[in-house]
């Protein structure tokens, strides 16, 4: 597979990317849970996703942006085989997952995904010193030789930049600070040198200033070792310097898909456009105004509305459209898709002034 | 409300060399190390520092909520004119916490009694402290759960029954219900959405216009902090490193800690590389002689060896050498 991409790449580098294989497909995707009353009879289902369509080529990051509540995390959890699929399917390199064995799944789990948590203290088990956590993905991995662990856990060490290695690989969680502790779950994360890595919220607990830093590792690494990755996030302003492509999915569905860019500077779809408007910048004359913010809350997943679901809070909502009808994705331009009927060519389109 | 008797300034909130250590087996913390600061009646001034910079320490040593092991306290504290830190602690409680200034707590969420009714909650520091019935403080109750923007019939439900935004404004509800001149907001958004975060701070700006109020916003969060800052003060290692006005601090901060600060701030647009901060805050232990910046400062020089005053730079208070000869 690299070697084909490194052909791919000395023909069009800019092609490169849409030119290799998908290595995640999520079609059409469906994860409900279960309500019980009183621990028997069905109360119903929480949607927490309800109908996901995305692609990850190989190389590629991209970003989940949402509320929480819109089933992001749901999302994620389904993509590393945590959660039961309800209907539709994911396939990785051509192979769907909920059809695994389990000893396939086991394989894809452990060596061809990571993962990196949002809590990194909450993460690391307190009891394991650092050298035990790195080196316990490879024991499991099947790795014996115990050199041959070493070395590769000093490797990735040097990657995330924990050096001189020796001065942590005999602490404990608790003796580094957030920043390093981050590290740490992102080497984990990394040992096995996986194809996709999915990060949730990795930078949210960390201070401004350690931030920058992790984010720019993550991405020097993704870079450099040509991973793809999944960064969620509630956060829009850090999602620019991370990836490719935003989908900012509002309960249980993607409402918007677009470039990096063109999302941050060409909202389309309402809710994107008040995530935008309601995200602060350093600014003097922020104290000065108020700021425009939907009203409500975002619905129920048990009973999500009908129709567009982010509809009782849009102040463009077509009456008998858009409370009625669910609205399918309108192609904006290359690569970008809303899903809002503004986009019909029945009606008329605002213009969002940003 | 505490009687303001305004002497010569006017003055809500005047602090002087304010210090606050704690006690630890490996030796003294300093977690406040004399801080001064001022804050006019109806403003708000946003403290902005890194985890472990005593930012948090800071609110608790101005409203005297102590930890058992906290040492050396000291310092002036004016409030409305009068020097708070001589009252014994029952008064501090009797005419000060609560009926003067209050706070909303980090993490606020979980700050609410998971086996109370909100209305219980909320109502209660007008009893304590108005000596007020019940059903009249349940009535100031409803009234402020309408100013914070949350139907009067939440008072009869349990926290968990409230989502998070809501419990948050519940937690600023029982901060205002005795209509104080100061409220402490340490964190106040930092485990929300990012539209029930704008939500809350289009109500805190309505409150303050409304009731007069003044602010202590304490956070991390540049970004957001501006929503609400008049003033700014930046913190580091338990000292004040700038305090400016926010029209220039965020145009163009002094310090270099405060610079590289906002340079570190994400934005939505514009080319700006970031930058981040190496190195790490040093222990409040045994903070390092000098400057406490001058490991992770890049325009270190040799002044950096002795402990900086605070320099005056057209209003601007801001401990660096670097703007020594414009004193």
């Amino acid at each position: 597979m690299t070697e084909e991409v490194e052909v791919l790449a000395e023909v069009n580098p800019e092609d490169q990317k849409r030119a290799s294989d998908n290595v995640l497909v999520v079609n059409d995707l469906k994860v409900w849970f279960e309500l019980r009353r009183f621990g028997f009879g069905r109360a119903g289902y929480v949607h927490a996703v309800d109908g996901v369509n995305f692609t990850l080529q190989r190389g590629e990051a991209i970003a989940i942006v949402g509320e929480s509540g819109c089933g992001k995390t749901s999302l994620m959890k389904t993509i590393l085989g945590l959660n039961e699929i309800t209907d539709g399917s994911i396939f990785y390199n051509d192979m769907e997952l909920n059809k695994m064995d389990s000893k396939t799944l086991r394989w894809f789990r452990s060596s061809q995904i990571g993962y990196v948590q949002q809590d990194p203290y909450g993460a690391l088990p307190p009891f394991m010193n650092i050298q035990t956590i790195l080196e316990e993905p490879l024991v499991v991995g099947g790795m014996k030789d115990g050199d041959q662990r070493n070395k590769r856990v000093r490797k990735v060490m040097r990657e995330v930049r924990l050096i001189p290695a020796d001065d942590y690989l005999n602490k404990f969680p608790h003796q580094i600070s957030g920043g390093q502790q981050q590290r740490v779950v992102i080497a984990r994360a990394l040992i096995q040198e996986p194809e996709i890595i999915v990060a949730d919220e990795p930078v949210s607990m960390l201070d401004a200033s350690v931030r920058v830093e992790v984010l720019k590792l993550m991405r020097n690494l993704q870079e450099q070792h040509n991973i793809s990755f999944i960064y969620i996030t509630h956060d829009l302003s850090t999602v620019r310097y991370f990836s490719e492509y935003i989908f900012v999915m509002y309960a249980g569905r993607i409402a918007e898909k677009a470039k990096q860019h063109d999302l941050l500077n060409n909202p389309k779809h309402p809710y994107t456009y008040a995530l935008l408007t309601a995200t602060s910048e350093p600014d003097y004359e922020n104290s000065l105004g108020f700021r425009e913010v939907p009203p409500g809350e975002p619905p129920s997943l048990v009973k999500p509305p009908l129709g567009c679901r982010f509809h009782p809070r849009c102040k463009w909502a077509i009456a008998g459209v858009c409370d009625t009808e669910e609205p399918p994705d309108f192609h904006i331009e290359e690569g970008h898709e809303a899903a809002c009927w503004l986009y019909d060519e029945r009606y008329e389109t605002p213009e969002f002034s940003y | 409300m505490v009687a303001t008797e305004t002497s010569s300034n006017n003055k809500l909130l005047r602090i002087e060399n304010l210090k606050l250590y704690f006690n630890i087996t490996q030796g003294e913390v300093q977690a406040v190390d004399g801080v001064d600061f001022e804050l006019d009646n109806n403003s708000s001034v946003v403290i902005l520092g890194e985890s472990g910079c005593g930012k948090s320490s800071l609110a608790k040593a101005i409203l005297r909520l102590l930890p058992r092991n906290a040492g050396k306290y000291e310092g002036k504290v004016y409030f409305g004119g009068q020097d708070v830190m001589k009252l014994d602690d029952e008064a501090f409680r009797r005419n000060v916490r609560w009926v003067g200034m209050s706070m909303v707590p980090q993490a606020a969420l979980n700050s609410l009694n998971p086996v109370l009714r909100i209305g219980d909650q909320v109502a209660e520091p007008v009893v304590v402290h108005h000596g007020l019935k019940k059903d009249e403080a349940w009535r100031m109750a409803s009234q402020m759960f309408r100013h914070v923007g949350v139907p009067d019939d939440f008072l009869i439900r349990y926290p968990f029954e409230l989502s998070g935004g809501m419990r948050q404004r519940a937690a600023i509800a029982m901060a205002l219900v005795t209509l104080p001149n100061l409220i402490i907001l340490d964190e106040p958004t930092s485990a929300l959405d990012l539209l029930t975060q704008a939500n809350i701070f289009n109500v805190l700006k309505r409150l303050k216009d409304e009731f007069g109020i003044s602010y202590i916003l304490i956070t991390h969060d540049i970004a957001t902090s501006s929503e609400l800052a008049q003033n700014v003060a930046v913190m580091y290692a338990g000292q004040m490193v700038e305090i400016s006005d926010a029209k220039r601090f965020f145009e163009k901060p002094l310090h270099p800690y405060a610079q590289k600060l906002m340079a570190s701030v994400p934005r939505l647009h514009g080319d700006a590389e970031l930058e981040f901060i190496t190195g790490q805050p040093p222990s409040l232990l045994k903070p390092p002689t000098g400057c406490r910046f001058k490991d992770r400062c890049p325009s270190r020089f040799e002044k950096c060896d002795d402990e900086p005053p605070v320099f005056n730079q057209d209003g601007i208070k801001v401990r660096c050498w670097l703007y020594e000869e414009n004193a």
